[in-house]
């Protein structure tokens, strides 16, 4: 039995019945991407003309497999809540409107397993 | 159930462009360009994973000519996104709203955005120059 009056559970969570838990990650993702994404266009930079080889020992340096794991899952999950938004403001129907959400983030599963897959790989493969 | 008449906002046509709905659009703009250039960070790792000859057909299609606008472009949407993020941050907190500050801010993220973006590109060119 719920002592809390239906006015005191509902306050707080809007319309969407989340309260403020996309807004916040929306920040809270942008703030890691702050450093993450100054590092990695620098060091991306550095490494323009990369072959493999050279590619590979840069992965796998010091931090840089954990910089771009971070940078995968922040990226991946800021793309995907500020993705959510434009489609919200501008696609109407509701089917073409779920389709997509679901769209953009299945794709982004995809896309920032992939990525962490393929670091751990060139960290340790051979 | 949609009601088809209800009144719309100011149509782009006829409102006079400003820098604040100018940088608001663009912040929108560059994180789109940003989602797909996360598509091109995942293929580019996803490449190296499937040996020398993959890795180097991405790194000759980033080196093009068309690949290195479009870095530029990723680039400059990457700085001017998070300078303005920033700003919105600083929103957030109730900063910023007096129009000489939004106008002041709006274009120290420009200058910001330029700025960063020509010091990759020296930094990259230096990189591959000196491979």
């Amino acid at each position: 039995m719920q002592m809390r009056s239906y006015l005191g559970r509902s306050r707080g969570l809007g319309a969407a019945n989340e309260g403020v838990h996309h807004w916040w990650m929306q920040r809270l993702t942008g703030v890691a991407l702050v450093p993450l994404t100054i590092w990695f266009v620098f060091a991306a930079a550095g490494i323009a003309s990369a072959d493999l080889a050279e590619f590979k020992a840069w992965v796998g340096r010091h931090g840089n497999p954990v910089m771009l794991i971070l940078l995968t899952i922040a990226m991946f999950h800021h793309t995907v809540l500020g993705m959510q938004v434009v489609i919200e403001d501008y696609v109407h129907s509701e089917t073409a409107k779920v389709i997509s959400l679901m769209a953009v983030k299945l794709l982004a599963w995809l896309c920032g397993a992939s990525c962490i897959f393929a670091v751990l790989r060139l960290t340790f493969g051979g | 159930m949609a009601n088809q008449n209800r009144p719309l906002s100011p149509h782009l046509q006829v409102y006079r462009p400003q820098i604040t709905s100018f940088l608001s659009i663009l912040h929108r703009a560059t994180g789109v360009v940003l989602a797909i250039g996360a598509l091109f960070f995942t293929y580019w790792l996803m490449a190296a994973t499937y040996g020398a000859e993959k890795f180097a057909s991405a790194q000759a299609l980033f080196g093009s000519v068309i690949g290195q606008l479009i870095l530029w472009g990723f680039t400059f949407s990457v700085f001017y996104h998070l300078a303005n993020g920033i700003r919105h941050m600083a929103w957030d907190a109730g900063w910023g709203f007096e129009l000489d500050r939004l106008r002041i801010t709006g274009w120290l993220t420009i200058v910001f955005a330029a700025a960063m973006t020509v010091l990759t590109l020296v930094v990259a060119y230096s990189a591959a120059g000196g491979a």
